[in-house]
């Protein structure tokens, strides 16, 4: 029976004053650990090394519960979740719905190209209008950079964000964290080489993962040309002491030594704007390949948040390749976002969210 | 504080031999019998409780940890989320006789929660309660099959089963809540 003390010994964390039977919770008794602290989830700049560390191991539950027959609990019965998309996503989308779905919310989903959002509708109308319809929280996606803090102000539930302009993307982030847990030998970043690849600029994948991923303590690169690292270098000028981050145009040095390499797509648009002289160019010099991956760690993973451009940032024979851990990402997405889901239902100030009209 | 040990480690010890030889009893043998505890201090009790039947009857039955945080019908009245301990379930619970193990039967809720929780993973023959300690007060019409100990209480009063293995010593006590802990 050896699963028993992996359970008790290597989940639970140091010996706590965990009530008895959860009445005792009712009751009012001492609160077990950390606790989630966070309303919303807008960026991941706020989260510490604890809270990042309490969704990992919520997620690894939520993992549990994907492995099951019939992947449903009902935790958050009579919650509802509504999904909120101003940009077009489809695995970010579905991946928020089939989490929520898993815990038993009602799910309601919002395409903004099919709401009153195209009457002109604004948004704080849309979401005061989403709060009276019953929401208790949304997932939202914007274009615009800070969009999903205006809707924080507003809503009197919780806020995810899915991705907001340039800005963030925090369910990404802690997703990609969980995945090279899981997949790096030691189950730890901290002091291990990660290597963001690509239009860092224009990406809130780059920027909340470098916020995760310097908090725990593993050493980051970013690599890309000049005119799509605007501004990197003072962030990393500017990191508090004891966190890492380097800012290279330097393909073969980014990849000298990496435990794992991201890479980011890269969108057509950037050409009109003049920062890249010809895609070929880039993907000469900066795409992920068989042969650059050499100058990586023999067992350095690969990694992408999708959707991927094959033969421009990442090479096809790199896509599929047994050390590519893309489809772990989409599946651990959807523990994560459940895991995200749950704590941020218990957090906050609940009497405000129970008693409006 | 007024706390007052009511059982000791050697109570506790004769308890569970006790329920171990009652389970078999019940059951006919230890043939498709499973034993599982609830996190958290059910699952050291669980395990307790399999290393007696396997003293006295030779056999070990399978055993498994829940954690009933998922299935809590009190989760919007906590003020943060539990922190969810795991569920491993190493065996098909399908035509088993389950005995889940938990430190004390106060509402009842947590006894239904695991129940829910059990019966996603199919379909146990049949399923029954050991609780080291018995309090009173049941908001559901819920008993144990085995109890260590009936102790009366009233709702002000606390009892806390100390384990070894988390607490350093076996051991329960009751105790008055403290002011600062009953809910204003």
């Amino acid at each position: 029976m050896s699963a028993m003390p992996r359970t008790s010994a290597d989940r639970a964390p140091a010996a706590d004053r965990a009530p008895a039977e959860h009445e005792h919770v009712e009751a009012g008794a001492a609160q077990a650990e950390h606790g989630w602290t966070h309303r919303h989830l807008l960026d991941v700049d706020v989260l510490s090394a604890a809270d990042i560390d309490l969704a990992m191991q919520t997620a690894d539950e939520m993992k549990e519960i994907l492995g099951r027959p019939i992947p449903k609990v009902p935790t958050l019965r009579g919650t509802q979740v509504t999904i909120l998309f101003y940009e077009a996503s489809t695995r970010t989308r579905v991946s928020f719905e089939v989490a929520a779905k898993n815990l038993s919310a009602d799910v309601v989903n919002i395409a903004a190209s099919s709401s009153s959002v195209v009457k002109g509708e604004s948004l704080v109308d849309t979401i005061r209008t989403i709060e009276a319809l019953g929401a208790d929280m949304i997932v939202m996606r914007h274009g615009r950079s800070g969009a999903p803090y205006l809707a924080a102000q507003v809503f009197s539930g919780h806020v995810l964000n899915g991705g907001d302009g340039w800005h963030a993307h925090p369910t990404q982030a802690l997703l990609d964290l969980y995945t090279l847990r899981d997949r790096l030998p030691g189950g730890r970043v901290a002091g291990r080489k990660i290597v963001i690849l690509g239009d860092i600029l224009h990406s809130r994948v780059a920027r909340s993962n470098v916020w995760t991923l310097t908090t725990m303590g593993a050493d980051v690169w970013v690599c890309g040309p000049s005119t799509l690292l605007r501004g990197f270098d003072r962030w990393a000028a500017s990191m508090p002491a004891g966190r890492r981050l380097t800012v290279t145009t330097d393909l073969r040095a980014a990849l000298r030594g990496a435990h794992a390499v991201m890479a980011l797509r890269l969108q057509q648009e950037r050409m009109a704007g003049g920062l890249l002289p010809s895609l070929r160019e880039y993907s000469m010099r900066y795409g992920l390949t068989a042969e650059t991956l050499r100058w990586a760690r023999a067992d350095a993973l690969v990694m992408h948040p999708g959707p991927m451009n094959e033969g421009v940032e990442i090479g096809p024979e790199i896509a599929d390749f047994e050390r590519s851990v893309v489809t772990d990402q989409v599946a651990n997405g959807v523990a994560i976002r459940m895991a995200l889901l749950y704590l941020l239902a218990g957090s906050g100030p609940i009497e405000e969210g129970r008693n409006r009209a | 504080m007024t706390a007052r040990q009511i059982m000791t480690a050697d109570d506790v010890r004769r308890a569970v031999v006790r329920i171990s030889h009652e389970i078999v009893e019940k059951h006919g043998g230890t043939d498709r019998l499973a034993i599982v505890g609830v996190q958290r201090r059910g699952v050291p009790l669980a395990r307790r409780v399999v290393d007696a039947i396997e003293e006295h009857e030779g056999v070990r039955p399978p055993i498994g940890a829940l954690d009933i945080t998922f299935y809590r019908d009190d989760l919007s009245m906590v003020a943060h989320q539990p922190i969810v301990k795991g569920t491993d379930l190493p065996f098909d619970v399908n035509g088993l006789t389950i005995v889940i193990v938990d430190d004390v039967l106060y509402t009842g809720r947590t006894a239904r929660a695991a129940m829910d929780a059990l019966m996603d993973f199919g379909r146990p023959s049949a399923i029954r309660l050991a609780v080291l300690v018995d309090r009173g007060h049941r908001e559901l019409p819920i008993r144990a099959d085995h109890v260590g100990k009936n102790v009366p209480t009233s709702r002000d009063e606390v009892i806390r089963v100390h384990v070894t293995e988390f607490d350093g010593a076996d051991e329960v006590v009751i105790d008055r809540l403290a002011v600062a802990e009953v809910r204003a």
